[in-house]
């Protein structure tokens, strides 16, 4: 009888694992780099790092298996074991209350500190969250230290910023662009190797303790108990220990969690806490943010419009009323800045700038969204200018106004007519745009939307509300352009 | 007395082709000249040259007193006395479509001339009634007929008051009725002391209403 259940729980546990039972194929992000998961420098068709070889381990464990690795997103890695892209995400996963409460995780295997970096000059003076009232305070998008600073928002008036990266925070601040960051330990401290110890020193009083885990889909709940003990296993051996030695993070608080572990089967879930919110009541909890980051869109909308009109109005009487080299010039100007994504604009001119100017994140997007637009009105301009009939140019020179005063009085008022629509379409096709700001850590719509459907696990609710709130604002705007095409059309 | 316009061998060439060879031609005070031909002939393009709107590279035109010489056009800044002297209704109309009847009529006179907008517009409504277009005063160009359209046209260019009044083939969009009333329209404007040189290619038009007529043969 005994010996059939587990022969049904192996076969299980194995079909699994199609189409090949002898794979675990398992998911991380490369980008994270090391020591969690990076490249291969020898063979980069390779990965290592630790959680590599957590993976090999756990693989070993589930009965020989060989691990084999997919690269995801980090951000989408919760949604991407649901999905079935593979069976174990693993790479630095952090152990949050909504992560347990809406897939299979796993028993922590790493204790990490949320520390504080900080200039050298401020490390007299910052202490901890408290002392950073007003402050700039970065980190990495969706993850515990990102809710711990929100949460510090509201108490002691930190001002969050959020990256994409675990790169760019540190460089900001030894820039000044932010006033501290603060992440994993383990991050922190190869920043710190990175910049060759200089630039930013790391607070010894850590602000929160955390644990990394793996994420299975909620179904493989079987699965993900067989790795627990796996896990456990690995922590008794001493394969763990190893592991974590030969990567340089082994520390005294590792075998501290270890023996909690081992102690109580039920440790796993000492982090978790209880906190299980429904849906409805975290839509409401994050409504107030949802509006802010609207507010956000709409602003860096409307500001990057109004210099893309200055800009292109600029442009258009450069290329049609100019002389050579300034046409020449324009034309180069328009072509370079259509011709290359807005995407790479936003990066040179928040990083690639950043040794000579130093732009803060807003000003940058407005300057990158509006210089970009710009190219585009200017061709609207120039098309509605020469949309003017010749004909009547020719009657106001013959009436004896000057060029100015025709393109005052009689060109311009009917080129801005021609131009209206298609500069509304071009509002909302920026509106939507705006949303590539994000990568230099401006929390627009998009953003916190990705922010929020992180921490709900699921882009259902989160996604049809972000997509309202953009309907409502571009919906009644692509009405206003349909309704002044047809009246305002060039004969 | 002096002619109001003289022309004395106009030549214009497009890329060594000749448009127009040689054309001269005067048009009196109190005269409708007809300048007659086909189709592509260089009508259009004497009216132009005559305006200044198109450079000629030989002979030499002169408006009262006021003398073009071959080569570019000169600047605007050079061409005020000429724009005052000089008006030209064209064949499209060319009307202002973002103005009123009304205000395309006031708008050189309130920019151009400086006159405010209540004299502005007790001219423009004069000129209008002349036309027998007074209670079209406040329509959109795009509301008018072909006919209201000529006399909105040939009303703005009068506003300035020029003396001569250039008109490219004004019998075009006109039914046989109107061309009559144009006709008389064109009489009442040189008895008031204007010349008139009409390019048309309507020779009962010009037959009947013409003082004078000079052919361009292509």
């Amino acid at each position: 009888m005994i010996a059939a259940r587990l022969a049904l729980c192996v076969l299980t546990s194995l079909g699994a694992q199609r189409p090949s039972p002898r794979v675990l194929v398992w998911g991380g992000d490369a980008e994270g780099g090391a020591p969690f998961v990076e490249a291969d420098p020898a063979d980069p068709s390779q990965v290592r790092g630790f959680d590599v070889e957590v993976a090999a381990r756990i693989a070993r464990g589930l009965g020989g298996r060989t691990a084999r690795f997919v690269q995801v997103q980090w951000s989408n890695i919760d949604q991407s074991v649901e999905r079935g892209d593979f069976t174990l995400g693993l790479s630095g996963v952090e152990d949050t209350p909504t992560r347990r409460a809406r897939h299979a995780v796993t028993l922590p295997y790493f204790e990490f500190r949320e520390v504080l970096a900080v200039r050298p000059e401020d490390a007299g003076r910052i202490h901890g969250l408290a002392d950073l009232r007003g402050r700039r305070v970065a980190t990495l998008g969706a993850t515990i230290a990102y809710d711990l600073l929100v949460a510090a928002r509201d108490t002691t008036g930190v001002i969050p910023v959020s990256y994409d990266d675990d790169v760019h925070p540190y460089g900001d601040l030894a820039r000044g662009r932010v006033d501290a960051v603060l992440l994993d330990h383990i991050i922190a401290q190869r920043a710190l190797r990175r910049r060759g110890g200089s630039g930013f020193v790391i607070l010894a009083q850590p602000v929160a303790l955390g644990h990394y885990v793996g994420v299975l889909a909620r179904a493989n709940s079987a699965l993900r108990d067989s790795v627990d003990a796996v896990l456990r296993q690995a922590m008794r051996d001493g394969t763990l220990e190893q592991i974590f030695r030969r990567w340089d993070v082994w520390d005294q608080s590792q075998g501290a969690l270890f023996d909690r572990i081992s102690r109580n089967a039920d440790g796993a879930a000492g982090a978790a806490g209880a906190a299980r919110t429904t849906r409805t009541a975290q839509a409401l909890a994050y409504l107030p943010s949802l509006a802010r980051a609207a507010f956000v869109t709409l602003l860096v909308s409307i500001l990057s419009m109004a210099l893309a009109v200055i800009v292109g109005l600029t442009l258009a009487s450069g290329r049609v009323y100019g002389p050579v080299w300034v046409r020449v010039a324009t034309t180069v100007y328009v072509e370079v800045i259509r011709g290359t994504p807005l995407l790479l604009q936003l990066f040179v001119i928040y990083y690639g700038l950043a040794g000579v100017v130093r732009l803060p994140a807003f000003l940058a997007a407005v300057l990158a969204l509006g210089l970009n637009y710009g190219a585009y009105e200017a061709e609207i301009y120039r098309g509605a200018l020469e949309a003017v009939p010749r004909m009547q140019l020719e009657a106001a020179r013959t009436l004896g106004f000057s060029e100015w005063q025709i393109l005052r009085l009689v060109r311009g008022p009917q080129a801005l007519r021609f131009a209206l629509a298609p500069m509304t379409n071009d509002f909302v096709a920026l509106l939507k745009d705006s949303a590539l700001v994000s990568v230099i850590t401006v929390v627009e719509l998009t953003k916190q939307t990705a922010i929020y459907a992180t921490n709900a696990g699921s882009w259902v609710v989160p996604g049809a509300l972000c997509a309202l709130v953009y309907l409502a604002m571009s919906l009644p705007l692509a009405r206003l352009a349909r309704r002044l095409e047809r009246r305002w059309r060039p004969a | 007395m002096n002619p109001l316009l003289v022309i004395d061998r106009l030549s214009v060439r497009y890329d060594s082709r000749d448009v127009l060879r040689a054309l001269s031609l005067e048009v009196a005070r109190g005269e409708i000249v007809a300048l007659m031909g086909p189709s592509g002939v260089g009508k259009s393009t004497a009216l132009r040259a005559v305006a200044a709107l198109q450079a000629f590279d030989d002979g030499q035109i002169v408006v009262d007193g006021f003398a073009l010489a071959p080569g570019p056009v000169p600047p605007e800044s050079r061409l005020v006395p000429l724009r005052r002297r000089v008006g030209l209704v064209f064949q499209a109309h060319a009307l202002f479509e973002h103005l009123t009847a009304l205000d395309n009529i006031t708008l050189a006179l309130r920019h151009v001339l400086g006159r405010t907008r209540d004299e502005a517009e007790a001219v423009a409504m004069e000129l209008l009634a002349s036309l027998d277009v007074g209670p079209r005063a406040s329509a959109w160009p795009g509301q008018l007929s072909g006919g209201e359209a000529q006399r909105v046209a040939i009303a703005r260019a009068l506003a300035p008051d020029p003396h001569l009044l250039l008109m490219d083939e004004p019998t075009a969009a006109l039914d046989p009725a109107r061309r009559g009333a144009l006709g008389a329209t064109l009489r009442r404007l040189c008895e008031q002391g204007r010349g008139l040189l009409v390019a048309t290619h309507d020779a009962e038009f010009a037959r009947v209403n013409a003082d004078r007529v000079v052919s361009l043969t292509a």
